[in-house]
Order: structure tokens, then C-alpha cells, then sequence
């Protein structure tokens, strides 16, 4: 039985025939839209690798049944930069040297995207740790990465402070 | 993961009729559901999709200051749910120590409550396990079980229940509202947890194609609102099931408690309510000797299932010192590290 | 700020490339998710293989059901070790120094839980992960042994990488006999897995008898010769790209039975696989930290000068090959004895081969002996840095030689400064927070081999120009391709801007082993020779051209520097490089360059990294919870390349230790030898939560013998030094020794 089931990602509408209902969201994104930048580390929710944002939120889209989203807004890490402009999230992993492998990277810059839309850690590093922390490294760039998305969140800040 | 057939009902009628076949499986988020079809440990052949069903997601606060919740209320959204996190300081400190923020983003309130255990051999489909396959025995009761029960347990089954959020629910006398193939019931939260018998070790108290449409919380539980804790022992700072967690709740008046509700997590195959130490503590003023004497009341009945008698000790330490924190009454922000030993902003004295 | 997607361009930068903290090349690719690693590649008609792997740990498979997963929609075809192809190699065959013996159907023996026992191709990934469940095997088993009771205890040949077994010293009887305080202690270490966050994984294709092969790979043209090998055919007939890794840490440097079976698939099929190892077989097949047991027996003198050090281990093996953790080989270099003696051996367990992870040997030598050191100190009643200062190794205490260079003291005495150590009262749990909260200081040495292989590189000088370094090196995370760039702009004379550097592909110049901290030093000397080279034959070029301004300069009489060379004397002579080729007629100039040891330096001298670790830790009194509050650390480690990616290089070592001290154990199954936590939510590494306040400081080191560039690694050494400083600090809380790792609240609470 081919379910048919309609997505937009990356501001893309796209109707996706499935044909196969345990088709995960991540592996949807991977295996069939060729969309790899969202990476898979553990498959089971563990590592926040395949972090992505469905309607505005972060979640694990290993966990997520693509079916089940049917009409859902997906944002991933391919859909970030404005042409040639780097979301300031992504800048500022570059700037405050947010990563070694790079292969969580994906998943931190969705996570801290998720974060900072969530409004909840304020300036707080401690905060901001424990709202990071289902996303693994296991390189180590955990100084960076946390010193990246504090640096973000505060030009983000900023920026609406000065629109508003 | 095994083919099964995806249904999407439209009205919770249509979805407990779906899930009365016997193989069905209510999928809400999938965060538990999805991971366990992934190690094999479970195969249903129909997966009823819940998430669509209308009037699961809303947050009520009901005449007299009791909540109602959809079961399809995000655990993130509950918890940040101002209303609600001001009634249930405990309950909202509870969500946000479990899993990440992308899981509680996610997780459902039904799935969270229904969430199967993390005994490892449940999750080995190699492993005999009584509570996944009835009648092939227990491999944890020999094996690996540092993390196992210490109350409640057989030798049937010796798992936890690993919810955090069911622990102050269960200290707080909630209930759930549960439709089913014969029409609507409700049940006290802590029964829809049964304890393991001498041979068998049922997943859930709910029958046959029953869901759970949502979860109330009793308007006296608000009372509690000004000393309510959670505090939760894990192995990492963040992001880890619990070794030992507890919720307490406290109604003191002139330096005395009038009421006192205490439940346990992790050590039990449900949230393990204390009532024995609350009775204790009625009329007592809150100091540490008597936290410790209601501590010592509470695990009376414990003992180790296995490599874990370590857990007991634990434990009563928790009780105390989650008393103490409640005592000292709830802290106006929520804590940098919700139910975490490390904060240091809300005036908890660590040293008991 | 950088918000282009033209390269970032915050690089400043003032004179050479080499000791700029340059912002990542590769950093644009990572943030946009267009690097890519070795399963993002779909090449047209792909399809999925998925390896079924043993529920048991000994013992044979008696059946598969083939039927049933052939049945399942979309799997097209089922290997087994009746239908497997052969292959040119038998894979129980030892291949070199670092070949193991792995399995690829090559019968139905069981030797490990996780072993791989058949390969499902599909269509899809979910037909071929379910069609792999459908198998159904069942196994005449037999009892495993797991434990360091349960297998046989031996003296192994060789440990590490053919490193000698056992060592000895002086007279350890009479260093023992003059001794006045003594200590004798226990460490356990657990079996650990390298847990890279990218899985293994590969997609091969062949056309004819040509391969390509898309995986991470820490040792790329070596690994080219092995896939070759076991197919039968030339080197040069596979071509293998591993521009990316997510991490390796050691796993990606040895050949997995897994690849070897998707490439026979590959053929068979005549289609591209893919397979990416599901994160439970990580735990088998690609290797791990062997679990140990370690003894270690310290005498000291009236002033806390150690008279004797034994430092005896046991490590775990599989029951079919060896990778023994040279764990005791952590006492010969770092504090001077009299006598010293270590001493390996090895039991054989049912558990996959063991293999050199993120710094294998010192990691859990070092965890033991820094304890031990802790000890001996509180046994002399002296301040644990005191201790370590009055054994300071003036001269490499296992050979007597000198150091190369050795700026420990200064790092002892920065660290202990930026710390905060002074002060720091002897007695345990004299510490809180204001919290109530147990607070605990303790500090660890630090020290890692400075070690070179061999490497080659190329550099091509162009017309307009700029030039083309290449080299078959990996970036695993360490920054690669920005430091070897650095190094190879710098021996070309050239902004960094004008270099294109080449990398992580088999067709490229071997690049050698990313692996034992000694890529940059000999990838970046390869790279610099070649460089080098290529200003050499610029110069005769320019020398010999009588309309030249530097003609007759010969290749010694000029000085390259942003894309010109400079006569010596004359800074008024000078000609750029594009000029210089243009008039020459020539539209490319090549240099070649290899990077490894001089053999006489090596013979005269001790090549070591070193550093210190100060930890802060909390403990709650009563629950035992435990969390590190500060690491600082010092290292000197020769000549910083880029202080950016080296501090990140040095935090991820100093929080593998953290890891190692507080949370990573595999658990297994003592009956069934199956790992219970074979996940990323049971077997801890830390997370953000966990991470405290770092500092890491680099000490200048200036070290002129290590080789031409003085460069040393900073991969591993962090993790040395680390997990002593952690556990000291715990103890220094709470006043109790635990004698194992991972620590556990219930060693806190009894
Ligand atoms: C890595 C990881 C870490 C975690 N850590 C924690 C933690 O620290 N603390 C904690 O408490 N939890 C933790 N969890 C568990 C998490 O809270 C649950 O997975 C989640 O709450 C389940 O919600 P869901 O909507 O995804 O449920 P699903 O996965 O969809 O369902 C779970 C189960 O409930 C059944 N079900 C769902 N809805 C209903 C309903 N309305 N009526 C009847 N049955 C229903 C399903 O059939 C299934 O059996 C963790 C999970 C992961 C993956
Ligand atoms: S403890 Fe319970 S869940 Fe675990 S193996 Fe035994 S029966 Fe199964
Ligand atoms: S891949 Fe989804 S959380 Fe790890
Ligand atoms: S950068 Fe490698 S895992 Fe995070």
C-alpha cells in the first residue's frame, strides 16, 4: 500500500509517495529526498544528530514515523542559509570553532535554532547546557559549541532588540 | 522493524475500535513505541495513529482548580503551560528532567505514561523476559540488575518503571480517563501500573484496545503548590533515566505539616507511593530527623532484587533530602537543572 | 563575523600560516551539511545491505532462515557463509602490524556477541534491516567467558602495536628494601568503545574489475592495498575517498568484516551498497578498549623520592587474535626511579578484538598510575604537585636518554597557577560550596608519545601562481585540512588563500596514519618538504634565467614569501612566482616531500608530549551525584601549528577523560556475553550538562630535534593526565579511593 503524504521542507512543498509506512522521517530526509545533511549517529533518540525542525520545533526525526507528519512544516539544515547569507547560528559555529568532525554539527545548529526560538535559557550558560544536551559530541567540541550558541542567542537578541 | 498496517482514525471511537485486533499498538509521538519496533523487543501488526484524534490537546483547568489533559499534550508544551507549572511546580520539574528537550518536544502525556520499561533484556529480544513475552522467564534476575527494583518486585519481574513524570503524578493522587472498546472508565494513574505477581508481570492496567484520552489532577493537588519537589539521582547531569528519584509535596501551616505526599521513581515496577512515611508526617514539623524517620517508614519494605541493595540506602537518602527541598518551598524559577542535585540558586541546603 | 558562503575571512594573519589560529576551511561545508560523508553518497542504483549479527558470544550458528527473509518484499539477496564468494585472503589471516583477524562468513563459528553472521541486501533499509531480523537464527552455543576469572591468563608475545611485553630497570628489590613509606593499589578499567558519532559505513561500487569505495578511513592508501588484497586485484584498481570523518579515535584505522562483506555484495549484485552499521554492531566488529585489571606498587624514600615502581597489568582479549592495552607502559617515562618494572598479561575473553583507542595504553595506564601517584604522595604526607615535582624525570627515566624537550615544570607551575592550587589543604572532604556541596581538587601528569610514520605529499606550483598541495590525509576532526594546509602555505612561501589542498582520496600521495597524535607532524612535514621541493626547482629556474632579477642566486641564495622569492642579501631582487614561470615556459612545477623521523634523533633522544590536569569536582554528601566544575590543563607539545583547533584538540582529550573517570563502562552479559548498553543512552559519554569550565594552556616548547617543523600531536595527551586529576579531585571530596572506573555513586555512599 503506497501512502501518499505531503511535506514542505525546507519551505518546499513536496508530495512524497511512501510506500513502505516505517519509513522514519530522518530516513525519508537521507535515503529518498537525498537531503543528508541531517545525520543519523544513533537511530533511537540518544544523540540529537538528526535533530530537525518539524513545525517549528525540534525534534529527533530518527523517532518520528514520516507518515505520522503528513502536512508538516520540516526545516533542516540545507534550508538555514539565505542564498548566500550563513544563518547566525551556523556563523557563529564557525567563529566560536563549534565543532571538530562536524558530524553532530547538523543536529547542534538545529538544536540551538530550536533553543533560541524556545526563549527559555536566557543568557544562562548553565541553562543553555542542559536545554543542549540531547545532542551528543563525541569529538569534544563542547566548549565551542556552547560558547557558539550563547554567542547566536545574544546577537539574535540583539538584532530584535534593535527592530523592535 | 517488522511491516505492520498504518490506520489513521479520526475520532477516539474509531481508534479504541481499531485497536481492539489483537497485534494493534497506539502510536502517538513514537519516541518509545518506534525504538522498541527498532530492537525487535516489540512487533505490533497495526499501528493506530492517535496523534490526529481531536480535543487530545488541549490543557483545561477545571471548576474547583483541578487540570484536565490531553494525551496528546506534548510534554514540553505541559511543562511550560504557565497556569499548570504554577499548580504542579513538581509535576513541571518532573518533565523537564526527562530525555532532551527534543524528545519532551515530541512525547506525548499518554505515551509518556505508558512507556515501556528499560530493563535491558526487555529491550533483548534474545533475552527471556517475562514482562515482553509471558511465561519465558526473567534473565535479569540473574544478570545485570544494578538498576533494577527494590520495591514491588518478584521473582516474575524485576523491572522499573522508568517515567519521571508519573512520579509526582502519582504522589498527587492523579487519575486517568481511559476509553475503551466498553466505553469510558477512570482509573487512579498508580493502577494503571500493576505489580508483578508471582508468575506474570503485566505491562499496563488497561485491557484490550483501551487508550488513555487524558489525565486529571485532582484540585487539592494544587494546594501542595508552595512546597513540591522533584529531585532526581542520575549519571549524568542531564539527559539519563533515573537511579533513584523522588516527589515530594507538603501543605505546611504554623511550622507544621499538615499534609505530606511522597512517591519514589525507578525503584519499582510503578511509581512507588509512600504512604506509610506521608501518615508519618502529618502534624510533624518538617526537620531532618523526621524526614529520616519518614525516609526509613518509606523503605521499609525494601530489599535489593539483585546487585542493587545499594538502591535502598539511596533511596532513603532522596526521600530525605527531597523533603527537605520541598520544605524550603518551591522555588520561584524553575531550576537551571530541573530536579538536579547541582543547583545552586534555590537555597537548597545539600549536607542533611 | 564570517556570514558568506565565501570562505570565511576572519584569518589574520602575520607572516607565516603555521601559529594562526585560523577558523576551519572545512567549516563552511560542516555548518551547511555539505560535506560529505561516506553514507551520504546515493549513487544510482543503490541498494542496502544490513548485517545480521550473533545473539551469542561462543559457539556455532546451527541455521538461518533465508526463506523468510528472502520472502520479505524488496530483499534481493542473503550471504551466508554457504553462498559467500571466497576471497583472496582469508580473513583469519593475519595482514601486518595493524591487520586483525576479522570475520566475513568465512564459516559458521561464533567468537563474540554482535559478530556479523549473514548479509541481507535490499532494496530498501527497512526491507534490509527487517529481512536481517527474519533470519531467525538459532546456535549450538557455548558458555562464555567474559570475565578476567573466566578465560585463560597468558604472557603475550607482544602488546600495543609489537611493543615488548615487559620491562625492567634497575634493582627494584632494593628499592623496595631502602624504601621508608610504601603503597600497593588496585585499578580496574571496563571494556570502552570508541563510539565515533558518524557509524561505520561504505558504499562500494564496481565497474569491472575497478572498485570505489566511499568510507571513513584513518589510513587511507594503506587500507587501498588491504581492500585490494582481499578482492584480488591491483592497488591501483581501488579508489577510495574519505574526504570526512565523523570521528574514528582509532576504529577507523583497522578493516571491519562488515566492509569487506558490502564490496563482495557489491560484485555479486553488480549494483552500488551501502551499509552503515546500526550503533549496536559497533559494539563487536570495530574494535574497542580492552578492559583491565591493574596493580601498581610505589616505595618511596624519607623525602617522597619514589625508590621503586611496579605497575603490573591484565588485559582482556579476544579468544582469536591480540590487541593487548599497554597499560602499564604508562610508567616508563613520567617520573624518575631508580628501579622500574612493568609487567603485561593477557586473558582471553569471548569478546571482539580490542584495538588502539584514543590514546590505547596510556589512557588507563595513566588513570592507575595518577591515582597511584596520589597515593604514594598522601603516604609521604606531601601536596600531591610537591610529590610530583620531587620525581621530576630530568632525563627519560625507562632509557636513560635525554628529553627532546620537556617543559613539564612549566606546565606544573601554570596550571597549578591559573588553578589555583596553592592552598589546596591535604586532608580530604576539608572543602564545601556554599550549597553544602563537597568540593574536591586533584591533578594528574600528563604525557603522550611524539611519535612519526611515514608520509608523502605533493606540491604543484601553478602558472598564476598559486599552488596544489595533495596528500591522502584525514580529517577526523582535528583540523586537517586547515593545519596541514597552514604548513604546507607556509613551506611553499604562499598565503594560505592561494593553496588548494587535496585530501582524503587514495589517488593522492600517502598520507600515512591519522592515528597515535603523529598526522600533523608527518603529513605536515611530507607537505613542507614538498613545498620546499617545489621553491627549490622554482629557484634553479629563476637562477639560471640571466633576465631574471635573481639570477645566479643559486636555490640557497633566496627566501620565498607571499608568492615572490627574495634574493638573501638583496631584498630589492625579487620575483613572483607566476613571473618566474612564465618566463621559464613552464605551466607547472612539481615538489614531492616525505615526512618521518630522522632515525638518528630517534636513537638519541625521548620524543614526549607532556602536560598537567587540575580538576575541580562537586559531590553531594549524601547522594553521591558527582560533577566536574573546572579542568584546567597545560601542555607543551613543541610548536602549536593553529592554537584554535589545538585547544579544541586538548578539551576533547581532557573530556574523553572526564568520560573515562565518571562515565563509559560496557556492560555485559557475564552468561550470555551480549553488551547490555550497546546504545548511546546506556553506555554514557558526557553531555553538555557535564562539560564545566576548561582552560587549556599552551606552553611554549620549543623542541628543534622532534623534527624540522618541531611539531608534536595534542590528540590524545589530553585524556592522559585527566582521569587521575578527576578521580584525585573525588577523593580529595570525599575522602574515599575508588578503585575502579567508571566511579559510581555507590562507591560514594557506603
Ligand atoms: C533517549 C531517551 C531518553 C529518555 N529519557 C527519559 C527520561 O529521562 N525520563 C522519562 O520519563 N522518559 C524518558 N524517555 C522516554 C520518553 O519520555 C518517552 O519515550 C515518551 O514520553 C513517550 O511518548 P510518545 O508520545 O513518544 O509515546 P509512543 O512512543 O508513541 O508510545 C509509547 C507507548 O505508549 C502507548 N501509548 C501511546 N499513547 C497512548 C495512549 N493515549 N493510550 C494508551 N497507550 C498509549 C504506545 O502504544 C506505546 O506502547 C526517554 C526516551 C528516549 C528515547
Ligand atoms: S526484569 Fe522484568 S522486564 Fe526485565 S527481563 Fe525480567 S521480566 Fe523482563
Ligand atoms: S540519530 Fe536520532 S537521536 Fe541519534
Ligand atoms: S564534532 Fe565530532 S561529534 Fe561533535
Amino acid at each position: 500500500m503506497t501512502l501518499s503524504i505531503s511535506l514542505t521542507v525546507n519551505g518546499v512543498r513536496t508530495d512524497v509517495a511512501i510506500d513502505d509506512p516505517r519509513v522514519t522521517l530522518l530516513d525519508l530526509l537521507r535515503e529518498r529526498l537525498h537531503l543528508t545533511g541531517t545525520k543519523k549517529g544513533c537511530d533511537r533518540g540518544q544523540c540529537g544528530a538528526c535533530t530537525v525542525l518539524v513545525d517549528g520545533r525540534r525534534i529527533n526525526s530518527c523517532l518520528a514515523l514520516a507518515v505520522s507528519h503528513d502536512g508538516a512544516e520540516v526545516l533542516t539544515i540545507e534550508g538555514l542559509a539565505s542564498g548566500d547569507r550563513l544563518h547566525p547560528v551556523q556563523a557563529a559555529f564557525i567563529d566560536n570553532d563549534g565543532f571538530q568532525c562536524g558530524f553532530c554539527t547538523p543536529g547542534q545548529i538545529m538544536s540551538a535554532i530550536g533553543l533560541i526560538a524556545e526563549a527559555e535559557t536566557g543568557d544562562d550558560p548553565e541553562r543553555i547546557r542542559e536545554a543542549m544536551s540531547g545532542n551528543l559530541c563525541r569529538c569534544g567540541a563542547h566548549v565551542g559549541i556552547i560558547e557558539a550558541v550563547l554567542d547566536a542567542r545574544n546577537r539574535l537578541a540583539e538584532d530584535e532588540r534593535r527592530t523592535a | 522493524m517488522n511491516q505492520f498496517e498504518y490506520l489513521r482514525p479520526a475520532s477516539v471511537a474509531e481508534a479504541v475500535a481499531a485497536a481492539s485486533e489483537p497485534g494493534a499498538a497506539f502510536l502517538a509521538a513514537g519516541t518509545n513505541l518506534l525504538d522498541l519496533m527498532k530492537l525487535g523487543a516489540l512487533r505490533p501488526s497495526r499501528l493506530v495513529d492517535v496523534t490526529r484524534l481531536p480535543e487530545l490537546s488541549n490543557v483545561e483547568q477545571l471548576d474547583g482548580g483541578g487540570f484536565r489533559i490531553g494525551a496528546l499534550v506534548r510534554n514540553a508544551d505541559l511543562a511550560r503551560e504557565p497556569a499548570f507549572a504554577a499548580a504542579f511546580p513538581s509535576v513541571a520539574e518532573a518533565l523537564l528532567s526527562g530525555a532532551s528537550a527534543q524528545l519532551r518536544n515530541a512525547a506525548s502525556v499518554g505515551g509518556n505514561l505508558m512507556q515501556h520499561t528499560r530493563c535491558a533484556y526487555f529491550q533483548d529480544p534474545a533475552s527471556a523476559c517475562n514482562r515482553r513475552d509471558p511465561g519465558t522467564g526473567c534473565d535479569a534476575l540473574t544478570g545485570e540488575n544494578r538498576s533494577h527494583a527494590v520495591l514491588g518486585w518478584s521473582n516474575a519481574c524485576i523491572a522499573t518503571h522508568p517515567s519521571d513524570f508519573s512520579v509526582p503524578l502519582v504522589a498527587l493522587d492523579a487519575v486517568v480517563e481511559i476509553a475503551g472498546p466498553d466505553g469510558r472508565r477512570e482509573m487512579a494513574l498508580e493502577d494503571l501500573y500493576p505489580l508483578p505477581d508471582a508468575h506474570r508481570a503485566p505491562e499496563s492496567g488497561l485491557r484490550p484496545g483501551e487508550m488513555v484520552v487524558s489525565l486529571r489532577l485532582p484540585p487539592e493537588a494544587a494546594s501542595f503548590r508552595a512546597h513540591a519537589r522533584y529531585l532526581k539521582l542520575r549519571e549524568r547531569t542531564s539527559f539519563a533515566f533515573a537511579l533513584v528519584s523522588a516527589a515530594a509535596a507538603l501543605r505546611i501551616e504554623d511550622g507544621r505539616i499538615l499534609q505530606a505526599r511522597l512517591a519514589l521513581g525507578a525503584v519499582a515496577a510503578r511509581p512507588w507511593r509512600a504512604r506509610a512515611a506521608e501518615a508519618l508526617l502529618f502534624g510533624a514539623v518538617p526537620s531532618a530527623e523526621n524526614f529520616g524517620r519518614a525516609a526509613d517508614a518509606a523503605l521499609a519494605d525494601a530489599r535489593p532484587s539483585g546487585d542493587n541493595g545499594f538502591k535502598i540506602e539511596l533511596a532513603r537518602r532522596v526521600i530525605k533530602r527531597v523533603l527537605l527541598l520541598a520544605a524550603d518551598g518551591t522555588p520561584e524559577r524553575m531550576p537551571a537543572l530541573p530536579a538536579s542535585a547541582f543547583n545552586l540558586e534555590n537555597g537548597a541546603v545539600a549536607h542533611v | 563575523m564570517s556570514d558568506t558562503i565565501s570562505p570565511p575571512s576572519t584569518h589574520v594573519r602575520m607572516g607565516s600560516s603555521r601559529g594562526q589560529p585560523l577558523t576551519r576551511r572545512d567549516g563552511l561545508l560542516k555548518v551547511t551539511g555539505t560535506a560529505t560523508f561516506a553514507a551520504d553518497n546515493n549513487p544510482q542504483g543503490l541498494v542496502h545491505a544490513v548485517v545480521a549479527v550473533s545473539a551469542i558470544a561462543r559457539g556455532r550458528v546451527a541455521s538461518l532462515d533465508v526463506t523468510a527473509a528472502k520472502a520479505h518484499p524488496g530483499v534481493i539477496e542473503v550471504i551466508t557463509p554457504a553462498n559467500r564468494p571466497p576471497l583472496a585472503i582469508d580473513p583469519d589471516q593475519k595482514t601486518g602490524l595493524f591487520g586483525f583477524r576479522f570475520e566475513a562468513l568465512q564459516n559458521d563459528r561464533v567468537r563474540y556477541a554482535k559478530q556479523p553472521i549473514a548479509l541481507v541486501v535490499a532494496e530498501t533499509l527497512e526491507a534490509a534491516t527487517e529481512g536481517a531480523r527474519l533470519l531467525s537464527p538459532t546456535y549450538e552455543a557455548e558458555a562464555a567467558r567474559m570475565g578476567f576469572d573466566d578465560g585463560e591468563r597468558y604472557d603475550p608475545p607482544a602488546i600495543g602495536i609489537g611493543a615488548p611485553t615487559n620491562f625492567v630497570r634497575g634493582d627494584i628489590a632494593a628499592g623496595h628494601a631502602a624504601a621508608v613509606h610504601s603503597i600497593k593499589t588496585d585499578y580496574r578499567t571496563p571494556a570502552q568503545y570508541h563510539n565515533a558519532m558518524e557509524p561505520h559505513a561504505i558504499v562500494a561500487e564496481w565497474d569491472g574489475d575497478r572498485l570505489t569505495i566511499d568510507s571513513p578511513n584513518q589510513a587511507i592508501v594503506m587500507s587501498r592495498g588491504l581492500f585490494a588484497g582481499y578482492f584480488g586485484i591491483p592497488a591501483e584498481n581501488v579508489f577510495l575517498r574519505s574526504p570526512f570523518l565523523g570521528g574514528g579515535f582509532g576504529s577507523k584505522a583497522i578493516m571491519p568484516g562488515p566492509y569487506i562483506l558490502a564490496i563482495l555484495a557489491a560484485r555479486m549484485l553488480g549494483r552500488p551498497v551501502k551499509l552503515v552499521l546500526p550503533r549496536d554492531q559497533m559494539y563487536g566488529p570495530v574494535g574497542h578498549r580492552g578492559a583491565t585489571e591493574q596493580t601498581l606498587r610505589l616505595a618511596m624514600d624519607a623525602d617522597g623520592h619514589l625508590t621503586a615502581l611496579e605497575h603490573h597489568a591484565t588485559a582482556q582479549t579476544s579468544s582469536f587474535d591480540e590487541f593487548i592495552e599497554p597499560a602499564a607502559n604508562a610508567s616508563h617515562n613520567l617520573y624518575a626511579s631508580p628501579a622500574i618494572e612493568t609487567r603485561q598479561q593477557a586473558v582471553r575473553v569471548d569478546i571482539g578484538t580490542p584495538g588502539p583507542m584514543r590514546a590505547p595504553g596510556e589512557a588507563s595506564g595513566s588513570a592507575a598510575l595518577e591515582c597511584a601517584i596520589d597515593e604514594a604522595a598522601l603516604a609521604c604526607g606531601l601536596d600531591s604537585l610537591e610529590f610530583r615535582l620531587r620525581n621530576y624525570a630530568e632525563t627519560d627515566p625507562a632509557s636513560g636518554k635525554p628529553f627532546s624537550a620537556k617543559a613539564l615544570r612549566e606546565c606544573y607551575s601554570r596550571g597549578a597557577e591559573r588553578f589555583g592550587w596553592a592552598g589546596r589543604p591535604l586532608a580530604p572532604r576539608q572543602m564545601r560550596d556554599k550549597a553544602g556541596h563537597l568540593v574536591g581538587w586533584g591533578m594528574g601528569s600528563a604525557l603522550f608519545p611524539a611519535p612519526m610514520f611515514m608520509a608523502e605529499a605533493r606540491a604543484t606550483l601553478r602558472a598564476d601562481g598559486t599552488a596544489l598541495v595533495e596528500t591522502a590525509g584525514a580529517d577526523m576532526g582535528q583540523g586537517a585540512w586547515t593545519a596541514l594546509a597552514q604548513i604546507a602555505a607556509d613551506g611553499l612561501g604562499l598565503d594560505i588563500e592561494q593553496v588548494e589542498f587535496r585530501s582524503g582520496a587514495s589517488d593522492l600521495p600517502d598520507g600515512g596514519v591519522a592515528g597515535g597524535s603523529g598526522h600533523t607532524a608527518t603529513a605536515g612535514s611530507a607537505l613542507y618538504n614538498a613545498g620546499t621541493d617545489a621553491i627549490a626547482k622554482l629557484a634553479e629556474l629563476a637562477s639560471s634565467d640571466p633576465d631574471s632579477p635573481l639570477f645566479g642566486s643559486g636555490n640557497a641564495g633566496v627566501e620565498a614569501r607571499g608568492g615572490r622569492l627574495y634574493h638573501r642579501e638583496d631584498e630589492t631582487r625579487s620575483q613572483s612566482y607566476a613571473e618566474i614561470l612564465s618566463r621559464a615556459g613552464v605551466a607547472t612545477l612539481e615538489g614531492t616531500g616525505k615526512g618521518g623521523r630522522d632515525p638518528a634523533q630517534a636513537e638519541a633522544r625521548a620524543m614526549f608530549s607532556h602536560g598537567a590536569v587540575f580538576a575541580e569536582v562537586k559531590v553531594d554528601p549524601d547522594l553521591g551525584q558527582m560533577r566536574v566544575t573546572r579542568l584546567v590543563g597545560a601542555f607543551a607539545a613543541g610548536r602549536i601549528v593553529n592554537p584554535r583547533l589545538a585547544t579544541s584538540q586538548l578539551y576533547g582529550g581532557m573530556i574523553w577523560g572526564l568520560s573515562f573517570a565518571l562515565h563509559e563502562e560496557a556492560i555485559h552479559d557475564r552468561r550470555s556475553g551480549r553488551p547490555l548498553n550497546a546504545d548511546l543512552a546506556g553506555y554514557h559519554i558526557p553531555v553538555h550538562a557535564d562539560i564545566p569550565a576548561m582552560d587549556a594552556i599552551l606552553v611554549d616548547e620549543d623542541d628543534p630535534y622532534v623534527n624540522g617543523l618541531g611539531i608534536k600531536g595534542v590528540g590524545e595527551i589530553g585524556i592522559t593526565g585527566t582521569v587521575g586529576a578527576i578521580a584525585n579531585a573525588i577523593w580529595h571530596a570525599t575522602g574515599v579511593r575508588a578503585h575502579r572506573f567508571p566511579i559510581r555513586i555507590e562507591d560514594l555512599i557506603a
